[in-house]
């Protein structure tokens, strides 16, 4: 059987099903807390799996398991901090943002704040964050649809990522949030159960004895014990070592400052609510970065790792291949089919999630609430969500196309530590420290963003890490001629994330905005309480 | 939201003076000192336990080597422990605020209902 064939017609019934789900969706959406909360009436079941679909990107799917695959141990950190991440949401946020907030990143902080300078600044910061990690996610769908149809055209990748792009507009312009919603919960339950049959699949190939498949793992990376213990991948030098510490604080702080993870928490009844679906979502995503664990080491244990592309994006898949009979059986052409349309589904939903979260916010934020100072109507409001979506889609597109040489883990790593110094400072001082002040928030938010993204443009992954003495390809974006780099870490977090607190700190000290500590008490008990809290829409 | 807005200083205004007498009730003290209670030093906690896990794949590579049992090595078991600490606190955290602050919050929040009716 040709298995192109199969490919094409699972890819295509995935965007089917989630074409479906979002026209369905859309007839029970008419104001804006449907449009942008899904009328706040999911269950947290139906959240928590959501919140997974939102979560768990093709930078967790592709790039983790194909980290381990490359790298061994040191790619497990990335599972380590994105799970532990959540605590932070759990714990400090997911409640206190529903009851305090209604459908923005930027609500809580209007609440006590001067509204539109913080506004602004929480809806700049949500639009970059959002499209660092929407780009991630394309350049990851371009590369899958290039393996599957086994060409490695530059058009057929730019098309496939103009085809996410009008799917992204499409889903969030139709149905909103409960489109959105429907399409992650779709994806979350076929990449849980899709994965889980590769890992069953793998483990059956080592007598289901962890050991014996890290043994295999070892011998065959060709690097013996050393892939199995931690600093193959960061361990060479200081600097390095230090990346890896940056990385980890970008993860573990990024997660609760993601504004398409954040929105989440308001499409549920109640703060008891929110908490159950991150409960659910903790457990859905912790099981599933054990997946990653045994795809990773399985991909190095079973396929030759001197075959696979340069970033181990393709690990996965690939393994699906092996264990479904390998090359050119029909066992192996029906798996990689399979996972690919899962890893593709994968996309579609984290994409879906990104661009309502960023054209809800400048319809909300900048268009609502600092140009049309709270008048606009919402049908207003939600036409020009659409034409957002519309703008953010192809800006989204048209920097996806250059963007396509870096590596998927290391875009959504840098939307992490944006988030992370950015956003996390703002959202943890204005639910706890009554001083807290819209000098504080400005300086905080726009000091983590200009940091963490001037940061980046100065280190080796923009220019000077010169040509890969291995590959031969040129392992910086910048030309090699070009060197403009004097950052010595590829992640800013370790700098920008203290620095964002900072900011935060010495602006509020340095103004007494009385009302502002004013008002503190009154989101305080509101926060705890749910006193006075957006209620769910019944239709 | 139109009505909440205070267009002399473009902030939202202050909606019902409620919130001032809940805050001072010593039921909204007590679940606020609870709250915080927990989740402050839990956050301490699990921050520092990943941020030893950090350190030690970093500076304490013969330690993190050593095998364990067959190939598991020390490494191995101490990521997956950040597992299992993840999984036990946030079932902690849910049993502790459905026995220790739900409660609470539900009877000031039924306070803020009967007043505001």
């Amino acid at each position: 059987m040709d298995h192109q064939w199969i490919t094409t017609a699972l890819f295509l019934a995935v965007v089917a099903l989630t074409i479906f789900v979002t026209v369905r969706a859309s007839r029970s959406t008419s104001g804006t807390s449907d449009f942008y909360a899904g009328g706040r009436s999911f269950s947290p079941i139906q959240n928590g799996l959501a919140i997974g679909g939102d979560y768990m990107s093709a930078a967790s799917f592709l790039g983790i398991s194909g980290t381990i695959a490359l790298s061994g141990y040191d790619g497990f950190l990335y599972s380590i901090g994105f799970l532990v991440a959540w605590l932070v949401a759990l714990l400090l946020v997911a409640e206190m943002l529903r009851n305090s907030g209604r459908f923005t990143m930027a609500d809580q902080l209007a609440f006590r704040m001067k509204q539109r300078p913080v506004r602004m600044a929480a809806a700049t910061s949500t639009v970059v964050v959002s499209i660092f990690y929407l780009l991630a996610q394309m350049v990851g769908a371009g590369l899958l649809v290039a393996l599957l149809l086994g060409v490695d055209s530059q058009a057929v990748k730019n098309i496939v990522i103009l085809g996410v792009g009008f799917l992204m507009i499409f889903y969030v312009t139709v149905g909103g949030m409960k489109g959105t919603t429907w399409v992650q919960i779709v994806k979350a339950v076929l990449l849980m159960t899709g994965s889980a049959l590769i890992v069953v699949l793998v483990l059956a190939q080592f007598n289901f004895n962890l050991s014996e498949l890290l043994g295999a793992a070892a011998d065959n990376s060709g690097k013996g014990q050393a892939f199995l213990e931690p600093g193959l991948k960061y361990g060479a030098t200081l600097t390095s070592k230090l990346d890896f510490v940056s990385l980890g604080i970008a993860l573990v702080l990024g997660t609760a400052g993601l504004p398409h993870i954040l929105i989440r928490f308001y499409t549920v009844p109640t703060a008891k609510d929110a908490r159950k679906s991150v409960l659910w979502a903790i457990g859905l995503i912790g099981v599933f970065y054990l997946f990653t664990l045994v795809l990773g080491f399985g991909a190095a244990a079973m396929l030759d790792t001197a075959t696979l592309d340069t970033s181990g994006n393709l690990a996965a898949p690939r393994l699906a291949e092996e264990v479904g009979g390998g090359v050119d059986s029909t066992g192996g052409a029906i798996l990689l089919a399979l996972i690919s349309a899962v890893a593709f589904a994968t996309i579609l939903a984290v994409v879906a999630g990104l661009t309502l979260t960023s054209s809800a916010s400048v319809a909300h934020d900048i268009y609502n609430n600092v140009i049309r100072k709270g008048e606009a109507t919402e049908k207003e409001e939600i036409r020009v969500t659409r034409y957002a979506a519309a703008a953010i889609g192809l800006v989204a597109i048209l920097l996806a196309i250059p963007a396509q040489s870096l590596n998927i883990a290391f875009l959504v790593a840098l939307a992490f530590a944006v988030a992370a110094s950015a956003n996390l400072p703002t959202i943890l001082f204005n639910m706890f420290w009554r001083r807290f002040n819209t000098r504080g928030a400005l300086w905080s938010i726009y000091g983590g963003l200009i940091s963490s993204v001037t940061l980046v443009i100065f280190s080796p992954v923009m220019s000077g890490k010169g040509i890969d003495p291995v590959t031969g390809k040129n392992r910086s974006l910048l030309p090699t001629d070009i060197d403009i780099s004097w950052f010595p870490l590829e992640n800013p977090g370790l700098v920008s994330i203290p620095l964002g607190f900072l900011l935060g700190i010495i602006g509020t000290l340095s103004k007494r905005e009385p009302a502002a500590e004013d008002r503190y008490t009154e989101l305080e008990v509101r926060a705890l309480t749910g006193a006075g809290a957006e209620k769910a829409v019944s239709h | 939201m139109v009505s909440d807005k205070d267009p002399s200083t473009d902030r939202a205004a202050r909606h019902d003076p409620i919130y001032d007498a809940m805050a001072e009730s010593p039921e909204f003290k007590e679940l606020r000192h609870r709250y915080r209670a927990f989740v402050f030093p839990v956050t301490v906690a699990f921050l520092a336990w990943f941020l030893l896990y950090v350190v030690m794949s970093n500076w304490a590579e013969s330690f993190m080597a050593q095998k364990v049992v067959g190939n598991i090595n020390v490494a191995l078991v101490f990521g997956l422990l950040q597992f299992v600490t993840t999984f036990l606190i946030a079932y902690a955290y849910s049993r502790y605020s459905a026995t220790r602050l739900d409660p609470l919050a539900d009877q000031l929040l039924h306070v803020y209902e009967e007043e505001t009716r």
